[in-house]
């Protein structure tokens, strides 16, 4: 927006397109600019909840219904936020979202609200929804923002479902709750690889995972 | 003798056995980003450790006789049944988010040193979730004023055990060969899953 006609044009878009900024605020957080393996953000909940495939798709719709909501919020309210007490303001709104995301969960899957215990709470201060409200939400308008949030939201879902597909395929031999290795290779002496249950596992599947996106994608990090 | 017994026993579960970082994964963020030098992780686990012995019993107290079911009966019977439960979200935060803005001007007018010291670890650590996952674990486990200060306590230390020796492996690393995808988050995350192995072996220890 450097010289005044391209202001114009701005206030002239459309509400709702889908041009090319749009497409790429959807599409490259996928991979190219995955929240987890290269923006660094939200790792905590990304290893605790990945023991059961159904955890992490559940706390993965979870964080996109906070992230959309919180993306769109404090898209409308950024020009009415002042920028000394932003942080206090966004806080407020994500724990409130986070609080209704919770009673949702408490009301219609109880069981999985259990054992996802304090990490529904613990998305108050998952950094993913904190850095894409400072970084994207507060410098643009509530549509692109929206599909930042959703293209976030499902770049963090796909990671936490892969980690979690191999966390319980490898270390119960289970998927979504049904068995997957057959009771004849138990026989064999197929033995379920109990690291992949406790937190070593996490940290050792995420890191291969994140070595193989950065090859495939090319990113670096100096250091 | 036995209480002093039950806290160590308490202590040392919580900074070795169930390692808030290694075992629960909370405040990974700030530790894969601060733990690249030995002095920053180091003001970092302090201020940890600090923020943490504070919010704990705070929270603890505003559970107590705030949210609780029944809490707020010291006011009068007509509200024996009042549950304020589902606020604890969001009065956790506020209060973290009060406590380390108190903590940085107490801090601040007390002792600049360790204000100069701490930097811009203290506000950042309001948005930390070790902070807030350890007041939501110590409502969920019915923990006591005093078993929560000692937990508060020593959940901060065992962060600030793990946030500095993954700054001191991380020093030695600068002049390793790694191959490029791996640089920085990939190999940090290998290595914390080998810490967290190491730290598996003090499972059981009782004192």
């Amino acid at each position: 927006m450097s010289s005044p006609a391209t202001e114009i044009d701005v206030q002239r878009e459309p509400v709702i397109s889908f041009g090319k900024k749009e497409r790429q605020a959807l599409i490259d957080p996928f991979s190219d600019n995955n929240p987890i393996t290269v923006q660094v953000l939200g790792i905590c909940s990304a290893l605790a909840v990945t023991t059961q495939f159904q955890l992490a798709l559940t706390m993965t719709a979870a964080v996109i219904a906070v992230l959309v909501c919180s993306n769109v919020i404090i898209s409308l309210l950024r020009n009415l936020i002042p920028p000394n007490i932003r942080i206090i303001v966004m806080l407020s709104v994500i724990a409130s979202l986070v609080i209704v995301v919770d009673q949702v969960l408490k009301a219609f899957v109880y069981d999985i609200a259990v054992q996802l215990s304090v990490f529904v709470g613990l998305i108050i201060t998952n950094c993913i929804i904190m850095g894409r409200a400072e970084a994207f939400a507060m410098a643009n308008r509530p549509w692109p923002s929206l599909l930042d949030g959703l293209g976030n939201g499902i770049g963090y879902g796909v990671i936490l479902c892969i980690v979690a597909f191999f966390r319980e395929l490898l270390g119960s031999g289970n998927l979504l709750g049904f068995e997957v290795v057959p009771a004849m290779a138990y026989d064999a002496g197929y033995v379920d690889m109990g690291l992949m249950v406790i937190a070593p596992g996490a940290f050792i599947i995420l890191g291969l995972l994140i070595w193989a996106q950065r090859t495939w994608s090319g990113y670096t990090e100096e250091g | 003798m036995e209480l002093l017994n039950a806290y160590l026993s308490l202590a040392a579960k919580s900074i070795f056995v169930e390692n808030i970082l290694l075992a629960y994964f909370l405040g990974m963020c700030s530790f894969l980003a601060v733990s690249k030098k030995v002095e920053t992780a180091l003001g970092l686990g302090v201020a940890v450790i600090f923020v943490l012995t504070i919010t704990a019993p705070t929270n603890w107290m505003i559970n107590y006789f705030l949210l609780q079911e029944g809490a707020l009966s010291w006011i009068g019977s007509a509200f024996d049944t009042v549950d304020l439960t589902f606020l604890t979200f969001i009065t956790f935060i506020a209060v973290i988010a009060a406590m380390v803005q108190l903590v940085e001007m107490v801090i601040d007018r007390f002792s600049p040193t360790l204000y100069n010291a701490l930097g811009i670890f203290l506000p950042l650590i309001a948005v930390n979730c070790a902070i807030l996952g350890s007041s939501l674990f110590l409502v969920e486990r019915d923990y006591g004023f005093d078993e929560s200060l000692v937990f508060g306590f020593s959940s901060g230390a065992g962060f600030a055990l793990a946030i500095v020796s993954m700054a001191a492996i991380r020093t030695k690393l600068e002049y390793a060969n790694i191959p490029a995808g791996l640089r920085g988050l990939g190999i940090t995350m290998l290595m914390t899953g080998l810490m967290a192995i190491a730290f598996l072996t003090f499972a059981g220890i009782q004192l």
